[in-house]
Order: C-alpha cells, then structure tokens, then sequence
C-alpha cells in the first residue's frame, strides 16, 4: 500500500534535509505507529503521502501512485483515496458536524441524495450520531477529532494518515480516539499514526517506525525480521 | 452546480462591500464606454444623413460650349467615386431656386439678369461619401479648363468626423481605465474571499476536491458581478438617455438609443470583464493558501 524507497526530502529553507535515505513498506491492514521527537520528520514523511510535498529523491508509492510524478489533476484522485486526520482537527466553525462530513462528499462531487446516508453511518462508527447538528464548539476535543476521522473515513479511503491525532486530546479522549483508530484498522483500513505518545505506542503492540532528525531509526517489523 | 452557486453568493454576501465596489466600478466602465459610444453612434447616423447629401457641386464658366460640357460630363461619371453627373443649366438653376427657396421666389422673378452659374452637380457612390473621397474629386475637377470653382460639404463632415472619432476614442481610453481598475477591485475582492476562507480551501484540497470545482466559485462570482455591472451600465446609459432626449427633441435632433444588440454586446463585455478579472486573480491568490 505504501513504499519508500531511499527517499529524501530538501526544504528549500532548510540546511539539512528533513527527511533521508527512508526506506520502508506498509502492507495491506497494517497499524503503524510513526515516532521520534519534534522535528524529527514525521510530519514531512506523512506529507510525501498525500502529496502535500514532493520528494526530492527517492520513489514514493502510495495506493498505485507515484507521488513524484503526480500530474495536478491526479493529486485530487489520490486525495480521495486517502483519509487524513490532524492534531488540529481542521473542522469549519459554521458548519455542524454532519455538515462538516458532508461538505468532504459536497466538493468532491457526490450526488446530493447519496450524501445524508453516508454522513449518518460514518457517524455511527465514531459513535456521534446524537452530535450530528452541534457545531465543534460545542463538542469536547475528542468528540471534534471523532468527527473529523468520520470525514476522514466517509469516503472509504483503503489508507488512513493521522498526525499526531491525540495530540491536543486528554488521556481519556486519547484513549477513545485510539480505540476507534484500532477498529477502523480492523475492518481492513491501513493506519499509519504518527505520535510521540511512547505510553501508547507500548502498550499498543503495534509495528513502530522511528525516526530521528530525518533518518529512520527503527522498523520494528525490520528488526523482528532480522535472525538472531 | 447548486453547490456552486451556493459558495459563489454566500462570498459575495462575505465581502459586501467590496463585492458591490467591483460591481460598481465594471458599471462605470462600461456606462463611460457605453455613454461615447452612444455619441459617437448619434454622430454616426447624423453623419450618414449628411454623406448621403454629401455632393460636389462645380460650377461652369458661362459660356462654355455644351458640347464640352458633355464630353466632360461622361468623362466624369467614369470616376470610379462617382455614380451620376447632372448638368444644371443656368435657367435650371434658377428656376430651382425659385421653387426651393419660397421666400425669395419674388426676388428671383424681377431679376433681369440671372446672378446663378451653370454648374455641374455630382452624386457620389455609398462607399465614397467621404470629405476625402470628395476632396479627391473635387481636386480632379478642378483640372478642367471651364470649371471655375468646386464645392462640398468639406468642413462639415471633417468636423463630425473628427468629433466622432475623439468621442469614440475618449470613451474607449476612459472606459478601459475604469475597466482595469474594476479588475484589480475583483482582484483585491477575490484575495480577502480566499483569506477568508483559507481554512475550507484547505480542507477542500486535502478530502480532494479538484482545482477546478475550488475556483468554480470565485470565477462565476465575477461573472456575475461583470454581469450585474453590465445591468447597471445600460440602465445608467437609458436613465442619461431618456434626460437628453428630453432636450434633444427641442433642438430637432432625433437621437438614437442603443438596439438590443449593442446592449446584448455590453452586457457580454461586462460579464467577459468580470470573468478575466477573477481568472487572472483567483489562481495567483489560490497559490498561497
Ligand atoms: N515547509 C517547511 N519548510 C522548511 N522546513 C520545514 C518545513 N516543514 C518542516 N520543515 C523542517 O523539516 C524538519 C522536519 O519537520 P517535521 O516533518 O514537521 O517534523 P515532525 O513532524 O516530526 O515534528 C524540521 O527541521 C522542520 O523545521
Ligand atoms: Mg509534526
């Protein structure tokens, strides 16, 4: 579903590169939890997914396309063959929360009739079916990244990508939203979780990838792999 | 589409102000434009009623012998500018002038001696009805040995030539003036909408909406500010219209109104101003969000 292949990323403002010489590969209904510390690079690798940056060298491949060579036009098909999910949630104010789901159907251009339904079950599977008409000010922080994994998932993307999406939340909430990204990864979505919650990260049991101003340190599926 | 249209009035709505500005100044620039135009097409038809009375009059030296006169006649209506020569004899003349001019119809009968020259009178073609087409004429004739002086409307139709080209061009400068300034309005308009809305631009890229359907909004906004512009900019034109009629008709000018195809013309400009506008703007202001 994913592959890095000795990737690296330049910023063009940065004097060293955020990312270099990454190789790895996420296969088919995989947790992945991407660590290491402020600045490590976590967030850049990530963007290389959705093609929010480009690498600057090395092969990109995620669900069948090529981010390096993606055209304009193809960067909206990726798009909505992924599910992305922020520290931040990035919901609209003046929307509510079905509405906020909706407006990810609305522009990308689903019929309007389809549209109630499928807003209504991603909003069951985040559990928010009563919260559909308050608006995120009304909702506590994990109640507000619940509705922004429901439109992260309300286009059934195979990938889900989440930065740091307990970032801003409680232990409590941290733990709901965790769950509830364990469940949509067992109903067969790839999840790739970036974090520098290191309690979760053990408890949870899951292959870890760290990484370390730009390198990546650690696979832990590598190192189960490697003979002993 | 409904989508569309919903994004497309709900900015309009967010930047009022602005919004009504852009739709104002397009309005202007096209009422400056449409007002000379008006002008310069009131001095066109007025124009076309003078050049289809735009002769050159020669006059002959009496006594010239008529068999000369009918050798030139002929010569001249070969003139590629000319479409018929007539000879006014000098009783011809007279006799005119005494149905024509009523008034002076008993002056001209106590005359013993008549004071109006033979002359020859020239009727050009539709394409050359022109001060220069009859300038040229008028030098030709003057070549022949009888003729003793050319006449035609010269000064006339320079003039309201003349006068129709400068308003024409005025209104052209003026209202190009107002029309780039409309466009740095819709320019300035579309940057506060897209900072505005920063935030749904950017959630509308990441679930994947296309370039293309985020423009959609931005681009049928304009459309139909310049629209709307061109809606007001014809009504401006009839209400200064509609006042200058009013006098005109005192004056026994019979001045002309736009037909449906100028008006038709100013709102597709209108419409075509407000789209370059937010085209040109919207990908630039797009880019840094
Ligand atoms: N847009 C950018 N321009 C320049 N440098 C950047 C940009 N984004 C990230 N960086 C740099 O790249 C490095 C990795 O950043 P980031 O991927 O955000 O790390 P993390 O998410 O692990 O905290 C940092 O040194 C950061 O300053
Ligand atoms: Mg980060």
């Amino acid at each position: 579903m994913i592959r890095f292949t000795k990737v690296a990323k330049h910023y063009p403002t940065g004097s060293e590169p955020a990312l270099a010489d990454v190789t790895f590969h996420v296969g088919r209904g995989e947790f992945v939890f991407l660590t290491g510390h402020s600045g490590a690079g976590k967030s850049s690798l990530l963007k290389l997914m959705y093609a929010e940056e480009r690498p600057s060298a090395g092969d990109v491949r995620v669900s069948g396309f090529t981010i390096g060579a993606l055209t304009a036009d193809e960067v909206p098909r990726l798009r909505r063959r992924l599910g992305i999910v922020f520290q931040d949630f990035r919901l609209l104010e003046d929307r509510t929360a079905a509405e906020n789901i909706a407006f990810a159907l609305e522009v990308t251009g689903s019929r309007a009739d389809v549209i109630p339904a499928r807003v209504a079950r991603v909003l069951g599977q985040v559990g928010l079916e009563h919260k559909a008409g308050a608006f995120p000010r009304e909702l506590s922080g994990g109640e507000q990244q619940r509705v922004a994994i429901a439109r992260a998932l309300v286009n059934d993307p195979p990938v889900l990508l989440a930065d740091e999406p307990t970032g801003n939340l409680d232990e409590r909430a941290t733990r709901g939203v965790f769950q509830l990204l364990r469940d949509i990864n067992a109903s067969g979505t790839v999840v790739l979780m970036a974090t520098h919650d290191l309690d979760l990260v053990r408890q949870a049991g899951h292959r870890v990838l760290e990484l370390r101003d730009g390198h990546l340190v650690f696979d832990s599926a590598a190192d189960q792999e490697e003979p002993a | 589409m409904n989508l569309l249209w919903r994004e497309a009035l709900l900015s309009f709505r967010r930047t009022r102000l602005l919004s009504v500005l852009s739709v104002v100044t397009i309005a202007f620039a096209l009422f400056v434009t449409g007002l000379f135009g008006l002008v310069a097409m009131n001095l066109r038809l007025a124009l076309g009623q003078l050049e289809e009375r735009v002769e050159v009059v020669a006059f002959v030296q009496r006594g010239t012998p008529s068999q000369t006169i009918a050798v030139a006649t002929s010569d001249i209506s070969a003139f590629p500018e000319v479409r018929e020569v007539l000879y006014v004899s000098e009783a011809d003349a007279l006799e005119r002038a005494r149905t024509e001019l009523v008034e002076f119809q008993d002056a001209y009968r106590d005359l013993e001696v008549n004071p109006l020259p033979p002359s020859l009178e020239l009727k050009l073609q539709p394409g050359y009805r022109d001060a220069r087409s009859a300038g040229e004429v008028a030098e030709r004739l003057r070549g022949f040995g009888f003729i003793e002086d050319v006449r035609y409307g010269r000064e006339w139709v320079q003039n309201l030539d003349r006068l129709r080209t400068i308003a024409g061009l005025v209104g052209l400068a003026i209202g190009s003036a107002f029309a780039l300034v409309s466009m740095v309005i819709i320019g300035v308009t579309i940057r506060m909408t897209v900072l505005q809305r920063a935030r749904e631009i950017q959630i509308m890229r990441l679930v994947g909406a296309t370039d293309w359907f985020i423009r959609g909004p931005f681009i049928l906004e304009g459309a139909i500010k310049g629209f709307l512009g061109g809606v007001l900019a014809v009504a401006l034109c009839g209400a200064v219209f509609a006042a200058f009629k009013g006098q005109g008709v005192g004056l026994g000018l019979g001045l002309t109104f736009f037909g449906p195809l100028e008006v038709l013309a100013l709102l597709v400009f209108g419409t075509l101003l407000g789209l370059a506008g937010s085209v040109v703007s919207v990908g630039r202001h797009l880019k840094r969000v």
